[in-house]
């Protein structure tokens, strides 16, 4: 006996209980059996087919305009015959998307592991969290033979690939022209001309491009729209806003950057940030730039590293551990 | 979270009155409400935020959008009536020296 003809006879049976007697236990069997036709891939149309064929052979003398109302219905069933297939190969392709979209942030990770350069006399303290499987935010560092190092903070609008994708490109326009990392104003205009040709309309990205030059103490920074820094000074004991003024990248192709400067003094530091972090919600609201200021000033006295970690995890703990966006914070302490 | 849009046509001006909140879920609803607007060749566009109490990047990426339809076709996009703390959006991307806003004194910048 083959499967179907074990099928056949199993449906027999429990219709012909049925009928002696419409019993909840039966009932039970019945959605028990739907559901093995079920995982056996069984159509909708096949279901019925089944059952008209039982009907036949326990009442042979089914009158001739039922018979023809199952061949109508059988008719019906297969337009719910194919759904149900595109159902199960929808499901399938989700299944393979899944899985390479796992590999995508495996890569991205890959792509943008931000190792932390070791420079003398300069603390550095880096954390990116994604708020789905593939970040918008992005961070890099370079580091060149004289100890200068550059920070790169951007932000993709839109999430998921998309954002991972334009990453990568900002990624592969930085590392090629690296005469240029001295001049933070150039290398956004750059990107921008890039960019600008590259997106979706409705997509932009903001980034704050800065570089450390330890002989000199100095950082140079300019911004394309994006969240403004702090900047803190450590004889005053105080934070101020690192302001830049410029045009998001992607939008119109001729913009030009200004370039600014601060010197950094032992324990100053330059606290760069996503928008994730200053537009990231609690319950009661949003959680205003004061409070990030606030909680920097808590864990001062540790490492840059050690500040940045503690932080996320206080503002982890306000949003009751659901990030909405993505979060990056980076800082850099001049030490004495 | 909901967005409601409210729309009101004269002749070839046309007012999308914008309340709630414009985030990644709702932004879908607002793109489609205001591209076939800003694509009409020598139609004014005016969107009124006041109601606006919420707005991420993603919302601004429909008003990036906006802008370079209408540029591209011809109309006019203007945004008013916003918040201060949506228009400080519009200020650290740079984006209020590129779209017309009307501040709320009136003046158009």
């Amino acid at each position: 006996m083959d499967d179907r003809d074990l099928q056949y006879q199993k449906y027999k049976a429990i219709l012909e209980n049925y009928l002696e007697e419409q019993s909840e236990q039966t009932l039970y069997k019945g959605q028990q059996f739907s559901r093995k036709m079920i995982e056996q891939k069984i159509s909708p149309e096949e279901a019925v087919s089944l059952h008209v064929s039982v009907l036949e052979e326990l009442f042979p003398d089914i009158p001739e305009p039922l018979k023809n109302s199952y061949d109508f219905l059988l008719e019906m069933m297969i337009g719910y015959g194919f759904a149900y297939r595109e159902h199960q190969s929808l499901r399938s392709r989700q299944q393979q998307l899944e899985s390479e979209i796992e590999i995508a942030a495996n890569m991205q990770q890959t792509l943008l592991a931000g190792d932390k350069p070791e420079v003398p006399n300069l603390d550095i303290g880096a954390i990116s969290k994604p708020a789905q499987k593939m970040s918008g935010d992005y961070y890099h560092f370079v580091q060149d033979e004289n100890d200068c190092v550059s920070v790169a903070i951007a932000d993709v609008i839109g999430k998921g690939i998309p954002a991972a994708l334009c990453m990568s490109m900002i990624k592969y326009t930085m590392d090629s022209a690296p005469e240029q990392r001295m001049q933070p104003g150039a290398v956004l205009e750059n990107l921008n001309r890039v960019v600008e040709q590259n997106v979706d309309p409705n997509m932009f990205i903001t980034m704050f491009y800065g570089l450390y030059d330890p002989r000199v103490h100095s950082f140079y920074y300019a911004g394309a729209g994006h969240e403004p820094g702090f900047f803190y000074d450590a004889e005053k004991d105080e934070f101020e806003e690192l302001f830049t003024k410029g045009l998001v990248l992607g939008v119109s192709k001729k913009t030009s950057y200004q370039e600014y400067q601060r010197v950094l003094n032992g324990n100053d530091m330059v606290i760069m940030l996503s928008d994730g972090v200053t537009e990231c919600r609690s319950t009661n609201g949003f959680i205003e730039r004061d409070e990030i200021v606030a909680l920097i000033r808590k864990y001062i006295h540790l490492s840059a590293q050690e500040i940045v970690e503690e932080v996320y995890r206080e503002l982890e703990r306000l949003q009751e551990f659901e990030l909405r966006d993505d979060f990056t914070l980076v800082i850099l302490r001049r030490e004495v | 979270m909901n967005l409601q849009i409210k729309q009101e046509d004269h002749e070839n001006t046309h007012h999308l009155h914008i309340g709630g909140e414009i985030d990644a879920y709702t932004a879908p609803q607002l793109r489609e409400a205001l591209l076939p607007l800003t694509g009409k060749e020598g139609h004014e566009t005016l969107v009124h935020l006041g109601d606006v109490n919420y707005m991420d990047s993603t919302g601004l990426g429909v008003f990036v959008g906006a802008l370079k339809s209408s540029k591209e076709h011809g109309s006019s996009l203007k945004l008013t009536g916003m918040t201060s703390r949506v228009q400080r959006l519009f200020e650290i991307t740079g984006l209020d020296e590129v779209i017309d806003i009307e501040d709320v004194k009136g003046g158009s910048k």
